[in-house]
């Protein structure tokens, strides 16, 4: 029942993909690249972390069922941060007449700190600043 | 009770031919090792759903507090959580091997890729021992102890609180890893493998690259907020 059996140099290269996708992020996250710094750093650790699953773990030679079993921890993954993300990043939108951009800052989120001092006294603060 | 086992042994008799590691509830080697894979990354589904519930609090207060998360986050070594990276990606690699070598049937080759792997996953815990002491040794841990600089003290701790909680789970996570490759290594070189049947050194090995893509990910999330300064 051998199954799939990776000659050697499979895994040197996934093992050199893996090292010089980690030398990237690093250099990467000392060029300010504004906001674009995450979603960069995130997208070379999702990269990373796709090489490991198909290669090391071995998600490219499984059966159709043992892929689905793979997709559905990224399904539910999605569901929890994606549909959270939708509540707590469109909080901010409400507060400001004209939404994101009437805020002038993109899209901006209150803290629980805003929230206790109150609604009022929050706007005001982020005028003067 | 004589009947069942005269019934059992009959049916042995009828599967003159069957692996000595075949479970009788099982029709095949294949069936039995597709069903402890997909146990395996049943399992990993519910670890993904439990990192992901740190994760999701980790962007809460990241976007909350980009600041805060930028002056903590450069608190950390970076030089220590690149060759920790390093390290565990290695450790990767060794666990492939290892699979590969019970594969194809080499077992003195699955003990010594184990232990290396083993030794590796070692080196890890320990670069992350003084990363702790230091922690400690600076105040901040989160606690009635933590101090940090400026007006960030508040945020920071929460920085802080998530960071002890993810790299501890994640290391409480190596250290179990670390037990079930000794009971590994421990099978192979009992020469309990074999190409016919290496499950047990498949699925461990899914936990462990599973482990590694956790840190693969709590490395850029919690070294590399802001190196560059955008924010301050």
């Amino acid at each position: 029942m051998a199954g799939h059996i990776s000659p050697k140099s499979t895994y040197y290269a996934v093992f050199a993909a893996l090292m010089i996708g980690t030398a990237i992020t690093v250099a990467v996250a000392f060029v300010n690249l504004g906001s674009f710094n995450f979603p960069v750093a995130i997208g070379i650790a999702i990269t990373k972390a796709t090489l490991v699953i198909l290669f090391f773990m071995h998600a490219k030679y499984s059966s159709q069922l043992t892929k689905l079993f793979v997709g559905t921890a990224f399904f539910f993954l999605v569901i929890l941060l994606g549909l959270s993300l939708t509540d707590y990043l469109s909080r901010g939108m409400k507060t400001y007449p004209g939404g994101a951009a009437g805020a002038g800052y993109g899209v901006r989120t209150e803290t629980p700190a805003d929230q206790t001092r109150g609604r009022e006294e929050a706007g005001a603060a982020r005028t003067e600043h | 009770m004589s009947d069942a086992i005269t019934a059992h042994a009959e049916s042995h008799g009828t599967h003159a031919a069957h692996h000595h590691d075949l479970q009788h509830h099982f029709d095949s080697l294949e069936q039995q090792h597709e069903a402890a894979t997909l146990g395996m990354w049943l399992f990993l589904i519910t670890e993904v759903l439990f990192f992901g519930g740190l994760f999701l609090a980790y962007m809460l207060y990241r976007i909350w507090y980009p600041v805060a998360w930028a002056e903590a986050s450069r608190e950390l070594d970076i030089v220590l959580g690149a060759f920790n990276t390093a390290v565990l990606i290695g450790s990767s690699l060794t666990m492939a091997f290892a699979v590969r070598a019970a594969q194809t049937g080499k077992q003195r080759a699955t003990v010594v890729w184990i232990l290396m792997t083993m030794a590796l996953g070692l080196v890890f815990l320990i670069v992350k021992y003084f990363e702790y002491k230091e922690k400690f040794e600076h105040h901040h841990v989160p606690g009635p102890n933590f101090m940090f600089e400026g007006p960030q003290a508040g945020p920071a701790q929460i920085y802080f609180s998530l960071y002890f909680l993810m790299t501890g789970l994640h290391a409480t996570h190596m250290i179990i890893g670390f037990f079930i490759m000794a009971v590994i290594a421990w099978m192979a070189h009992k020469k309990r493998f074999s190409p016919e049947w290496y499950t047990p050194v498949e699925i461990s090995g899914l936990y462990w690259h599973f482990v590694d893509i956790v840190w693969i990910f709590l490395f850029p999330l919690l070294y590399l907020v802001d190196r560059a300064g955008h924010f301050a």
